[in-house]
């Protein structure tokens, strides 16, 4: 069990470094997308791991299922001068590398000293533990304000976003209900005396 | 008396604060209700001072009964241990300035319905007029120095305001400014000595500050290293630099003539029976503390005695008729201030109460003249007015006879006294001062009655029109000129007795025995009667008979001769008409000194350095700091988010190396 | 082998970390897949987060993280909206062509 646990861990955090470097390098946006979806899974399995099945599922359904759509969506819809985007491509790499790998040796000498990393391995998860119960317990009286404020975010995310995107076309032909029903006979018909030969 | 019984069943402290605060009502509502009363206007500022001049005889009918008061109405702040009160002096010397101000503002007042009749500022001009009363009430009635320096600043606002009354031309506006500007001088030094009282006293009240007074006799200061003075010498001379201001002495004196830019009624209650007196008021309210200065009171003697016949001169050669009247004032309170430098400081109040009277007559008068000479000032485009306005005529007599010291006028008694009491003065400099005072009364006569000659007797010499067009002025008018005119015959005659000889200033002035003229010129002649049988036989009246008589020679007979004089006396003539050269000299060192300071200032002061150095500089400085600074902001917002990455880096290092 | 201890956690999200700093300089002209490299960081974090409370037997953690995903959701919708907007005035995402900014 203990050893199956750490394998997966490795496992899913080789694939995830992978992915998360494939989503960087890749040279479509498209397929950076399809691995930064990958990268997510592997995060939810590992949260898995970790006991929070809620944030696991959250991350599959919220995450992959609709912000990566969403990325998906703009990244087809925009029609993208790759090469432009790719001119320069290294030229900033060895300062990347550079600040990337003196943060990871400061943060990796601090989490080997530290005592951090002699916290004990908490004991297996109990069967019976349910994660989204406890979790939900705690967000609905504990953080219920900062919750609707979470909520009031989203809202303004969703108008926001809408209000940015919305445009009027003058060119494209809608119906104006209001006026349909605001029409009286004498617009629509006329009457017109045609005085034929009678005779 | 009948009509005031009422009065006695109110506190004595209502019927005080009655007293300024009636003058302010009316001004208020003239003031705020103008617009809407436009010729009505007049009303509310009248009933106020009419009200306030019947309380005024009612206090002073209670002062004769020997009540007074002192004390505070009304907290107005405290600031640390000096607290600021509104409070009262009610005595004898407050009592006579109460009644000679509210009389003479009230016959102002009316006057002023056919003075300024049609005039586009007139609810304007009564709401300054009820103002001014007020602000001069207050300064009499104060029980402290900062109330008195509250209604000296107060009449001193009101004053300007009502020199340049007529903004719109630019000769009034400059009186006006510099009014103002010389009783600032005068204040500076006003206020100086209230700052040393208060210093040295600890306090500003009246009483505690006299008091306190004898034990400052010896204290000495340093003003100038290696000399001690007395302080004692230095308040008074301090507050007297104030009264210089007010009351124009030489040399603070000229801003007085400036002032007849201003309309008529008010140079009447403001430059001559009023305003102007504030100085000699003070310095006898103060007579406890000037009578520890043998100096400061030479001081105030020498001057007095200077601007008394030195102004008077320059009368003489004035042609406008506001202006001579203007010059006879500040002669007249050059007579008062050599009183009160002789320590005859009943004998100044006494003249300030008389001259109050007459001097208002002589200016009303010259209004009326001035009305029915359609704005005509110049005396030497009139004559032979006395037919056309009878009234005018004979009060301009009296007044005239009244400031020449013609017995038995009012201007006799109180300027004869004067005189003696500076002849048997011993203080030094009171000789000079005496001879200076004598010729000063030929001179009075001489120049009062050259005016009066010019105006009202001898060819017409208006044109056609105006001619046509002459008149006796309506009743509002006369009826103050008749009303002034009493007292200014009788006021001498009957009040000598208390006022000038007696001892019922005695409760408010304190005076050294051995400097006390007044109490010995009251042995040797009691009553009025007696006072006037020496008068006759004294220099001064004989100096004045014969001023009369040169006048009447020079002005009535033989209308070449003043031509001849004048060529004869060719120099003398050119420095008075120069007016000693005062206004050149202020013009010159002040006028254009301050002109070329302020020119410096402007360019170097303001465009270069502040401009230039500061404002511009800083922006230049910004600018330029900015030019160079600017290329670190490419605009790329990937460099701004390299920027927070490799400085989250950096201070990741610094904690993990130096707090690590 | 053993269970993985907390510090392997960390340095996970360390690494996990630096590759979207590396992101960030590599694909500094494609704003796409600069919102994708935050995605990373933000991941990065919530690992962390996730991590600790685990370890510490705290759900506030995993409550923090619920916060972070909706903030991170919201601001990928706006980001990706203003995106559009963009490009549908310029015609194009360069981030070199975004220098309105530049003085």
């Amino acid at each position: 069990m203990l050893l199956t646990t750490t394998l997966l861990f490795y496992v899913f955090s080789a694939v995830l470094l992978l992915s998360a470097l494939l989503v960087i390098t890749a040279r479509n946006p498209v397929y950076s997308a399809l691995y930064l979806v990958l990268a997510f899974f592997n995060a939810a399995a590992l949260f898995l791991l970790l006991g929070a099945e809620f944030l696991g599922l959250i991350l599959i359904l919220v995450y992959v299922g609709a912000v990566m759509v969403l990325f998906l969506f703009v990244v087809m819809m925009l029609d993208i001068n790759l090469t432009r985007l790719k001119e320069g491509f290294l030229r900033y790499l060895p300062l990347g590398l550079a600040v990337a790998i003196v943060g990871v040796l400061e943060m990796v000498s601090v989490f080997w000293v530290a005592p951090l990393g002699r916290v004990p391995a908490p004991g297996p998860i109990p069967a019976d533990a349910d994660n989204t119960r406890a979790l939900g317990q705690l967000l609905y009286t504990h953080y219920l304000y900062p919750f609707e404020i979470a909520a009031v975010i989203l809202l303004v995310a969703i108008i926001a976003a809408i209000a940015l995107t919305l445009r009027r076309r003058p060119d494209t032909k809608s119906q104006a209900v209001g006026r349909q029903v605001a029409v009286a006979v004498k617009d629509r018909l006329r009457m017109v005396d045609l005085r034929g030969p009678r005779q | 008396m009948e009509i005031f019984a009422w009065l006695h069943s109110l506190p004595p402290i209502w019927v005080y604060l009655l007293i300024p605060l009636a003058p302010l009502a009316g001004a208020l509502v003239a003031g705020f209700g103008g617009w809407a009363l436009r010729e009505r206007a007049h009303w509310a500022p009248i009933l106020g001072v009419a009200f306030a001049l019947y309380l005024s005889i009612f206090v002073l009918l209670e002062v004769l009964h020997g009540v007074s008061f002192y004390g505070n109405v009304y907290t107005w702040a405290v600031f640390g241990n000096l607290p600021v009160h509104i409070g009262f002096d009610i005595d004898s010397l407050t009592a006579v300035m109460l009644v000679v101000v509210t009389f003479v503002s009230l016959c102002v007042h009316i006057y002023t319905i056919g003075y300024m009749h049609g005039d586009p500022g007139y609810a304007r001009f009564f709401s300054y007029i009820a103002l001014f009363t007020f602000s001069m009430l207050m300064l009499v009635m104060a029980n402290n120095f900062l109330q008195l320096f509250f209604g000296w600043e107060a009449v001193g606002l009101v004053s300007y305001l009502l020199i340049g009354f007529w903004f719109t031309r630019e000769s009034a506006n400059q009186a006006a400014l510099k009014a103002f500007l010389v009783n600032r001088v005068g204040d500076f030094g006003f206020l100086i000595g209230i700052a040393a009282i208060y210093h040295y006293c600890g306090s500003l009240d009246y009483r505690t500050v006299f008091a306190a007074v004898p034990g400052l006799v010896g204290q000495t200061v340093t003003i100038l290293p290696g000399h001690r003075w007395s302080v004692l010498t230095w308040i008074a001379l301090l507050l007297f630099i104030g009264a210089m201001g007010k009351s124009a002495q030489v040399p603070l004196h000229v801003w007085l003539p400036e002032s007849m830019e201003g309309p008529t009624p008010i140079s009447a209650l403001i430059h001559a029976a009023t305003m102007v007196t504030a100085g000699i008021f003070m310095v006898s309210r103060m007579s406890p503390i000037y009578e520890q200065s043998a100096t400061a009171l030479s001081v105030v003697l020498i001057i007095g005695a200077i601007t008394a016949l030195f102004m008077g001169l320059i009368g003489l050669v004035q042609n406008d008729i506001k202006r001579i009247i203007a010059y006879s004032t500040l002669s007249q309170l050059g007579y008062m201030t050599a009183a009160l430098g002789a320590s005859a400081f009943s004998a100044a109040i006494f003249h300030l109460m008389t001259h109050a009277f007459f001097k208002a007559l002589l200016f009303l008068a010259a209004g009326s003249v001035i009305h029915a000479m359609e704005n005509e000032q110049d005396i030497r485009k009139m004559g032979g007015l006395r037919r056309h306005m009878p009234i005018t005529y004979l009060t301009f007599l009296v007044g005239a006879l009244a400031l020449s010291g013609i017995p038995p006028f009012a201007g006799f008694f109180s300027k004869d006294l004067i005189i003696e009491a500076v002849g048997d003065s011993s203080m030094v400099g009171a000789h000079f001062a005496y001879l200076l005072l004598v010729v000063g009364a030929l001179v009075t006569a001489l120049y009062t009655f050259r005016m009066f000659f010019l105006v009202f007797h001898g060819k017409q010499r208006m044109d056609e029109h105006t001619r046509a067009h002459l008149h006796e002025s309506p009743g509002v008018i006369t009826l103050p000129l008749i009303v002034l005119a009493i007292p200014s015959l009788l006021a001498g005659w009957f009040f000598i007795a208390p006022v000038g000889l007696g001892d019922f200033l005695d409760s408010s002035l304190q005076i050294r025995a051995q400097w006390n003229t007044v109490a010995e010129i009251a042995s040797h002649w009691q009553g009025a009667g007696v006072f006037l049988l020496h008068g006759l036989q004294a220099w001064p009246f004989w100096l004045a008979i014969l001023g009369i008589a040169l006048a009447v020679w020079f002005y009535l007979l033989h209308d070449g001769v003043p031509a001849g004089l004048s060529t004869l006396l060719a120099p003398a003539t050119w420095v008075l008409r120069k007016k000693y050269g005062f206004d050149a000299f202020n013009q010159w060192v002040f006028v254009r000194g301050a002109l070329l300071f302020g020119r410096r200032f402007w360019h170097w002061g303001d465009e270069s350095l502040i401009d230039g150095a500061m404002v511009n500089g800083s922006a230049r400085m910004v600018a330029r700091a900015a030019l160079s600074w600017r290329r670190l902001q490419t605009g790329y917002i990937y460099h701004y988010a390299f920027v927070m990455i490799i400085g989250l880096v950096l201070f990741m290092t610094y904690f993990m190396i130096w707090r690590g | 082998m053993t269970a993985p201890n907390l510090s392997q956690w960390l340095i996970l999200g360390a690494l996990l970390f630096s590759i979207g700093v590396v992101g960030i300089f590599l694909n500094r002209k494609n704003v796409i897949i600069l919102l994708m490299a935050i995605e990373i960081l933000l991941l990065a974090v919530n690992i962390n987060f996730v991590a600790f409370s685990r370890y510490l037997g705290n759900l506030e953690g995993q409550i923090f993280v619920f916060f972070v995903l909706t903030v991170a959701a919201a601001e990928a919708a706006i980001g990706l909206a203003i995106l559009v907007v963009y490009f549908r005035n310029r015609r194009s995402i360069n981030v070199e062509d975004i220098d309105e900014l530049r003085g």
